[in-house]
């Protein structure tokens, strides 16, 4: 089976007089535009003592700006079909939506106000933290969320910026006033950190000239990027149980700290977890758990190569009575793949699927945008969608058995699993 | 193609056939990525289900991944994924579908698959039973938000003689006790071309994939498709009203009333008017239905601008038959179930009275024309709405939309929402979160 050729993305980069990065394809697929946009304030740049600022303040940063109140900016974007999604992960808040393409410069504007020139309307702040309470009072009763973070803890103990909880806590979020969330925006939004990706039925030219308009008087610099330790790998395996009276099915979370993102070993881990968690449903986790023992409607493993090293996290569901033996099924997998690597054939798969994915991936305006975002954020180049094929199948066996050694260590690994007490749940155990 | 009947159909460049034994295809070439997409639509879901059986079609979707005559067991999962492909599959009330999406050069093998799949699954008994507790894992995850819990208590509640009444996944005492016979006969009674719908999208030249289809699907016999259940739910007289209690964080409301099928006239003022309440969301479940503007809506300024709810989300599913409209809240930490109950039936008593203003009638009608136009941005997500609302009934109902809302007036929306969110005609949930039981170490 031959692969498609792959026509190749042709993205315009202007950094504009401030600082900031404008990013700009030419799409024809439908009369659409995307923008996806990131400064350096995400949760990594919380303070300890005010855990969940950077989430607060995305929640209440499209809630007003120097031009327009709540209402007028929620009419202004309702109007055009536009719904604007801020969020955070550890090193940025993003915001991305989809306007038709008639209406790309009155929404660039609108975002543009968002991300500049937010004002914290005092009302909204007592809204919006209420809502935040509330999400993170949903979390607390979901048991993926609850094993995930507290792997996440382990992982990155002694307050690390990715082992702390992003939505911070009822508490720290109550502790939370309107001039710590104008601050946080003051001292980490800004245009040196700034970039704008403009994906879609505009010509490129016109979207920087556009994109130049509504962000290039931003004169406000802003913070550095979240320059995190190192993360220290654990020595010894560690194992907690989270009790959820109530709930149906457990929630394993297992894992491992990896390596970061300018690793040179990054493309042989990406095809050795293609390999163990993700193939085909799961690759050899999903085979062994899901198809061979039919214990889980879910089981996978990922892994997410940060500035600093990031997680490799197997995670699954299972009925309670069968988290032991899932957890030692997890552990034969790895141990069988650091004694004896993968096969010819599973690596060659992983890269045709890789590779032959990409046009899946780069088709949507939004696909787009996310990977030229991630591309330039960890300085991969604007031709890294041409790259990137060469540099998987450069890997070899030997590289992906030497990650494999190097991290999937069993007996240094730390486990969580939440949900109901062993015996609280009839259903239908593994036979 | 001589042994097909051809007929074009000029709304996005379809193409449509009917082979002889009746198998449906759809060939929309397009040409923007060196992709194609395949789905395989079969007009059974789990509205299709008789008692004890509940979740047979959702449990006959995940055997159809476990090999079949051609395609050994062990190399089922991995057949699309050399091609760089994804495939899925999903089971809803009226529908059970499959899909690939990869290079358009796989579009042979994509078919094939599809092929295998209608003709010669094999149904192992070892897969069977290996598949059973998948599933009730599955269901078991489900249990494990209260958000699913709530929505399977009021539809339950909504329908106590149509087949909607019951989850898509089925009640856990069917999953214990199906059999492979039970699954295999389902199989081979709904698995017939004359029950399928065909869907090709993509960089593929129309009259070369039709070739193809018949290559693959032309072989396979038409079957005598069994009597379909034909209960309809009787007309509701009061309020229903039901109350989950389990321990949990969050409360949340749920309101629910009988909504017009996709193919009744009243569908689309309907969309308008809920995107006037919550937000527009289209119409496209696969791709786009989460995340609605609605800032601005009735609903949303109501309850969540009034700190009594963190979300409120409406929903109107295109259906085959009369299925539901239904407006869920998430409670605000600490607000009393009762008040935020209260301040919906106000807000949506004011839109009974008087209907919604000319600003919110245009604001929602131009969401929902965005909406459409965002929810085509793919192969996959433009061969899915074909597919659909074909199986539905007509994939008219798909391209007409755009047609129906030009012509839908202001006054039709104050008539659908006096007509169907009438109190006497709905059913109300409340998740009530109780302490847990003592015990645990957290």
């Amino acid at each position: 089976m031959t692969t498609a050729v792959h026509r190749g993305l042709s993205p315009l980069r202007r950094g504009l007089a401030n600082g900031a990065a404008v990013i700009a394809q030419h799409t024809t697929t439908h009369r659409a535009v995307t923008i996806h946009a990131s400064v350096a304030a995400g949760s990594g740049h919380d303070p300890d003592e005010a855990l969940g600022t950077a989430y607060f303040v995305a929640k209440v940063i499209d809630r007003g700006t120097a031009s327009h109140s709540a209402d007028a900016l929620g009419e202004a974007l309702d109007g055009r079909g536009v719904s604007l999604s801020v969020g955070v992960s550890r090193h940025l808040m993003t915001f991305t939506c989809t306007c038709l393409s008639e209406d790309v410069e009155e929404v660039l504007d609108l975002v543009a106000g968002v991300i500049t020139q937010p004002i914290f309307p005092p009302d909204q702040v007592e809204l919006r933290r209420s809502s935040v309470i509330t999400s993170i009072r949903q979390d607390e009763d979901n048991p993926a969320v609850v094993a995930t973070e507290a792997l996440m803890a382990t992982l990155y103990s002694g307050g690390h910026p990715y082992g702390r909880r992003a939505k911070g806590t009822a508490a720290s979020i109550q502790a939370i006033g309107r001039e710590a969330l104008v601050a946080f925006h003051r001292a980490h939004a800004g245009a040196s950190t700034l970039r704008v990706m403009i994906v879609g039925d505009v010509e490129a030219g016109k979207a920087v000239t556009l994109a130049d308009a509504a962000f290039g008087g931003w004169s406000h610099a802003g913070g550095a990027p979240l320059a995190p330790p190192p993360a220290t790998p654990g020595r010894t395996r560690t194992t907690q149980t989270i009790t959820m009276p109530g709930k149906a099915q457990s929630d394993i979370a297992y894992g491992f700290t990896s390596v970061a993102r300018p690793d040179p070993r990054y493309y042989a881990l990406t095809l050795m977890n293609t390999v163990l968690g993700q193939y085909a449903m799961g690759g050899r986790l999903g085979d062994s758990i899901r198809e061979r023992q039919g214990m889980a409607y879910y089981v996978l493993s990922g892994f997410d190569a940060n500035v600093a090293e990031g997680p490799l996290m197997v995670r699954a569901g299972v009925n309670p009575s069968n988290v032991a033996r899932a957890i030692t099924s997890i552990d034969e997998e790895l141990t069988r793949m650091a004694r004896d690597g993968v096969t010819a054939s599973e690596l060659a798969d992983a890269k045709s699927y890789l590779t032959g994915s990409m046009p899946r991936m780069l088709e949507t305006n939004g696909g787009i945008a996310a990977f030229l975002h991630a591309a330039d954020f960890f300085g991969l180049g604007l031709d890294f969608d041409q790259r990137l094929p060469g540099l998987l199948h450069a890997v070899t066996l030997d590289d992906v058995h030497e990650v494999a050694r190097t991290f999937l260590a069993p007996d240094r690994a730390a486990i969580v699993v939440a949900g109901p007490p062993p015996d609280a749940v009839g259903g239908e155990p593994h036979r | 193609m001589s042994s097909a009947s051809l007929e074009l159909t000029e709304a996005g460049s379809v193409r449509r056939a009917v082979l002889n034994n009746g198998l449906t295809v759809f060939v929309r070439p397009m040409r923007t990525a060196p992709l194609a997409s395949v789905w395989c639509w079969y007009k059974v879901g789990s509205k299709d289900e008789r008692r004890g059986q509940t979740g047979v079609s959702h449990w006959v979707e995940h055997m159809n991944f476990k090999g079949t005559t051609n395609i050994p067991r062990d190399q089922v999962k991995g057949i699309i994924e050399q091609c760089g492909g994804s495939w899925n599959g999903y089971t809803w009330i009226d529908q059970t579908t499959y899909l690939e999406t990869a290079t358009a050069d796989a579009l042979d093998r994509m078919l094939f698959i599809e092929a295998e799949r209608m003709a010669n699954g094999l149904y192992h008994s070892d897969d069977v039973e290996s598949e059973r507790t998948v599933i009730i894992s599955e269901l078991q995850g489900g249990e494990n938000d209260p958000e699913q819990v709530l929505d399977t208590e009021v539809t339950a509640a909504a329908f106590k003689a149509h087949g909607y009444h019951h989850p898509t996944i089925g009640w856990l005492s069917d999953l214990q006790t199906m059999t492979r016979d039970d699954l295999y006969g389902y199989y081979r009674s709904w698995y017939v071309p004359n029950n399928a719908t065909l869907v090709i999208v993509g960089d593929v030249d129309v009259d070369d994939a039709l070739r193809r289809a018949e290559q693959h699907f032309g072989a396979i016999a038409a079957g005598v498709l069994p009597a379909r259940v034909r209960t309809r739910e009787p007309e509701q007289h009061g309020e229903r009203r039901v109350r989950v209690e389990r321990p949990g964080t969050t409360a949340y409301l749920k309101l629910a009333w009988p909504a017009p099928a996709a193919s009744n006239p009243d569908f689309v003022p309907m969309l308008v008017l809920d995107a006037a309440l919550s937000g527009a969301k289209g119409v496209n479940l696969w791709a786009s239905f989460r995340n609605p503007p609605q800032r601005s809506t009735r609903l949303y300024r109501a309850l969540v601008e009034k700190g009594l709810a963190s979300s409120v989300f409406g929903a109107l599913l295109p259906t085959a038959e009369p299925f539901l409209y239904s407006v869920t809240c998430t409670v605000s930490d600490g607000t009393p179930i009762a008040s935020l109950e209260a301040a919906a039936d106000e807000a949506l008593a004011a839109v009974r009275a008087v209907g919604i203003t000319p600003v919110e009638f245009e604001r929602a009608r131009h969401q929902l024309r965005a909406r459409l136009v965002f929810e085509s941005d793919s192969v996959t997500n433009i061969a899915h709405q074909i597919g659909y609302f074909h199986t539905l009934g007509d994939v008219d109902l798909y391209y007409g939309l755009e047609g129906r809302l030009a012509s839908v007036t202001i006054d039709d929306i104050a008539l659908v929402a006096r007509a169907y969110l009438s109190p006497a005609r709905r059913t109300v949930g409340w998740f009530q979160p109780v302490d847990a039981p003592a015990g645990g170490d957290r």
